[in-house]
C-alpha cells in the first residue's frame, strides 16, 4: 500500500526583492508500507525541505502530494496536525528532548494529543517503549543526565510511541560517535520493522544510507534515484 | 466528545507540567500577581471597614435610617405643656417602639480638681440602640436605672479618666451640683470620640429633668427637649406626614412643629458609598493593571525561549488551538494560584489588629467580617488577568512556524 505519493511537487520560496527561490522542483515519490529509503545530498540541497513535506510540517507550492491516498492540500490545519501526531515519527539529529522533563515525561508527550486508550494509558505505554529501547532503568533521568546515545533512544522512543506508520529520520547519528550511531540505527531499523513502518532517513553518512533499500540522491532541489533495491 | 475530555485533561497536564519545571519564571509572575491580587482584595476589605465605620460614625450622630426627629414649640420658644401627652399618644398610635426624647443641656460636675460644666444628654432607654452606642465599661441603661434615687450615668471616657477611672464593680459616683446638689451613680463608660476633649454624659431624660425641672423661659441653659424616632425607611415619609399632620393639629396653631427625617441616608441619592467604592474600585484597578502588565512582560519574554519547544510540540501532532489553550492555561494555572495566595495575604493583613485600628480610627464598634466579595473579587480578577494576560503569548505561539522553531 502507497503511504505517500508525492507527483511533480515544488517548493518555492518568495525572497524580498529577489525572484522566488526554488528549493525543491518536480519531486516524485512514492513510499509504502514498510520502506526503508535513504535520501543524501549536500548541505542546501532540500532535504530538511523535503523532509519537513512529508512530515506534514510545510505545505508543497505545487504538485499533489497524497498521504494514504489522501490529498494533503484539502486537509485543514488541525486535521493535518491530527495525522501528523498519529501516522508521522520524528527523529531530529539534535535529538530535540524537552529539558527539565525526565525520559518517561518526553516520551509521554505525543501521547498528550493522543485520544482513548492511548492518552489515558499514557504513563504505561510510555513505560513499555522506554524499556523496549532498553532504558527501562532511566524512566526518571532528565536529558541532561543521559549520554548522547542514550538521548537518541529516547527521542527514538518518543517518535514511536504513538506506533506512527511512517518514520522520518533527519541525520539521526550525526550527533553520535561512530560506534553508538551504529547501536542507533539498529535500534531504529529494528523497532521499525517490528511495527511495519516506513523509514525515510536523511543523512550524509553513506553507511547509514546503505542500510536502506532505496537510496536517493537530492541535488539543488532535483531527486534522484540512486538504487532500488526490491523488498 | 472523548477527544475534548483528553483535550482539556491534557492541557491542564501540559500546563502544570510547564509550571513546575519553570519555577523561577513562574514565581516571578506570581509575586507581581500576588502582590496585585493582595492589593485590590486588601483595598476591596478596608473599604469596607472605612465604610463601617464612616456608616457607625454617622448612625450614632444622626441615627439609624431611617430617624425622624420632632421638634415643638410655642411661638415663646417654650415647651408646649401638651407634648408629653402628645407624644406618648403619637407612639402608642403609630406602634413604634424606637423613641426618645432627647434634652440637651449642661450639667455641672464637682471634679476633684473643680466644678465643670458637663454636656448632658437626658435620653429614653431605646436611645442607645438607636445611635449604636456601645460602652466600653458597664451596660447601656436598664428598666431599673429609671427607678434609682440616685440617678444612673454614663460617662465618657475623658469624664471617667477626671473621676480616676474607678473601678464600676465599686458604684463609683459623681456630685452634680446645681440647685439641689445630686449624687449620681456611674454605671457605663462610653468611648470619647477622636476629636471630643472634654467630658460628657448621658442621664435618663426623666432624671434629668427631676434634677433640673424642664424649664419654659428660653434664656435659660436649654430649652424645650426635641423628640427621636426610628422607624422603616419604607414608611418614613408617610409617617414625617402623618406627625406633622397629628402633634400640629394637637398643639394649635401657636405651636410650631417640625418633622424631619435626619439620618444620613436621607441626604444621599441612592448609594450614599457609590463614590467611595468607586474611588477605591479605581485605585485597586490601576493596581491590577500594573500586575498584569508585568504578567505579560514576563511571559512574552519567556515565551521566546519556549519556541522550540513549541515547534517540538507540534511536530508530534499538537494542534494550533492545542498550543494556544496550553498557553492560555498555564497562565490561568499561575494566576489563580497567585490570586489565592494573595486572598489569603489579604485577609491577613486586613484582619490584623493593627490595622483595623488604623482604619476604623476608634468609630467601628461592629467590625465587619472580611467581605467574602472581596475575595471573588481578588480570584475572579486573577483569573481574568491570568486570561488575558496569556492571550497575547497565546497568539504569539500559535503564529510560530514549526519548521523554524525547531530549528530555533
Amino acid at each position: 500500500m502507497t503511504l505517500l505519493h508525492l507527483e511533480g511537487v515544488t517548493r518555492t520560496v518568495q525572497l524580498i526583492d529577489a525572484p522566488p527561490l526554488t528549493i525543491l522542483s518536480s519531486i516524485d515519490l512514492d513510499v509504502d508500507i514498510g520502506d526503508r529509503v535513504s535520501i543524501v545530498g549536500r548541505s542546501g540541497s532540500g532535504k530538511t525541505t523535503l523532509l519537513n513535506l512529508l512530515g506534514l510540517l510545510d505545505n508543497p507550492t505545487s504538485g499533489t502530494m497524497l498521504f494514504e491516498d489522501r490529498p494533503v492540500h484539502s486537509l485543514s490545519s488541525g486535521a493535518r496536525d491530527r495525522l501528523r501526531g498519529r501516522a508521522v515519527g520524528f527523529i531530529f539529529q539534535q535529538f530535540n528532548l524537552l529539558q527539565g522533563r525526565t525520559a518517561l515525561e518526553n516520551v509521554m508527550t505525543p501521547l498528550l494529543y493522543a485520544e482513548g486508550r492511548q492518552f489515558w494509558q499514557r504513563a504505561r505505554i510510555a513505560t513499555e517503549m522506554l524499556e523496549r529501547v532498553g532504558l527501562g532503568d532511566r524512566l526518571g533521568s532528565l536529558p541532561d543526565r543521559l549520554s548522547g546515545g542514550e538521548q537518541q533512544r529516547v527521542a527514538i522512543a518518543r517518535s514511536l510511541v504513538r506506533g506512527p506508520r511512517l518514520i522520518l529520520a533527519d541525520e539521526p547519528t550525526g550527533a553520535l560517535d561512530l560506534e553508538t550511531g551504529e547501536t542507533v540505527m539498529d535500534l531504529i531499523d529494528d523497532v521499525a520493522a517490528e511495527s511495519g513502518a516506513a523509514l525515510v532517513t536523511i543523512t550524509h553518512d553513506p553507511a547509514i544510507a546503505a542500510r536502506a533499500s532505496r537510496h536517493l540522491r537530492l541535488d539543488h532541489g532535483v531527486l534522484q534515484v540512486i538504487s532500488a533495491v526490491p523488498a | 466528545m472523548k477527544r475534548v475530555a483528553s483535550n482539556l485533561v491534557g492541557s491542564v497536564i501540559e500546563a502544570w507540567q510547564e509550571v513546575r519545571i519553570h519555577k523561577t519564571r513562574v514565581m516571578l509572575s506570581l509575586i507581581g500577581v500576588a502582590v496585585a491580587v493582595c492589593a485590590i482584595t486588601t483595598v476591596v476589605g478596608l473599604g469596607a471597614v472605612a465604610q463601617q465605620a464612616t456608616l457607625e460614625s454617622s448612625e450614632r450622630s444622626g441615627g439609624r435610617a431611617a430617624s425622624l426627629s420632632l421638634f415643638a414649640s410655642t411661638n415663646d420658644g417654650s415647651t408646649p405643656t401638651k407634648m408629653p401627652e402628645i407624644w406618648r399618644t403619637a407612639l402608642e398610635r403609630y406602634q413604634i417602639d424606637y423613641a426618645s426624647r432627647v434634652v440637651n443641656t449642661s450639667q455641672t460636675v464637682q471634679f476633684a480638681d473643680g466644678a465643670v460644666p458637663v454636656q448632658t444628654v437626658g435620653v429614653d432607654l431605646p436611645y442607645g440602640t438607636m445611635h449604636r452606642i456601645t460602652l466600653e465599661k458597664g451596660v447601656w441603661f436598664t428598666d431599673e436605672d429609671q427607678a434609682r434615687l440616685a440617678p444612673a450615668v454614663l460617662v465618657n471616657s475623658i469624664f471617667w479618666d477626671r473621676l480616676g477611672r474607678p473601678d464600676l464593680r465599686t458604684h463609683p459616683t459623681a456630685t452634680l451640683v446645681g440647685e439641689r446638689t445630686t449624687t449620681a451613680v456611674v454605671t457605663g463608660v462610653y468611648p470619647a470620640l477622636s476629636w471630643e476633649t472634654e467630658p460628657a454624659m448621658y442621664m435618663l431624660a426623666d432624671a434629668l429633668i427631676a434634677i433640673t425641672p424642664v424649664v419654659t423661659d428660653p434664656n435659660l441653659q436649654f430649652g424645650p427637649p426635641s423628640y427621636e424616632l426610628w422607624v422603616p425607611v419604607d414608611v418614613s415619609e408617610q409617617l414625617v406626614t402623618a406627625l406633622q399632620r397629628d402633634v400640629q393639629g394637637a398643639l394649635g396653631a401657636e405651636a410650631s412643629v417640625q418633622v424631619n427625617r435626619q439620618d444620613y441616608a436621607a441626604y444621599m441619592d441612592g448609594d450614599p458609598y457609590l463614590s467611595l467604592k468607586l474611588t477605591v474600585g479605581a485605585i485597586a484597578g490601576l493596581v491590577l493593571l500594573l500586575g498584569a502588565l508585568g504578567l505579560v512582560n514576563i511571559a512574552l519574554v519567556t515565551l521566546k525561549q519556549r519556541i522550540r519547544e513549541i515547534g517540538i510540540r507540534r511536530s508530534f501532532g499538537a494542534t494550533a488551538a492545542r498550543v494556544f489553550f496550553a498557553v492560555m492555561m498555564e497562565s490561568v494555572v499561575a494566576t489563580v494560584v497567585a490570586g489565592i495566595v494573595g486572598v489569603i495575604a489579604a485577609v491577613l493583613i486586613v484582619k490584623s489588629p493593627l490595622v483595623e485600628d488604623f482604619i476604623s480610627q476608634g468609630q467601628v464598634t461592629d467590625f465587619p467580617p472580611f467581605p467574602v466579595e472581596a475575595a471573588v473579587v481578588g480570584l475572579v480578577c486573577a483569573t481574568v488577568v491570568g486570561a488575558l494576560a496569556g492571550l497575547i503569548p497565546a497568539l504569539v505561539a500559535v503564529r510560530v512556524k514549526v519548521i523554524d522553531a525547531i530549528r530555533y
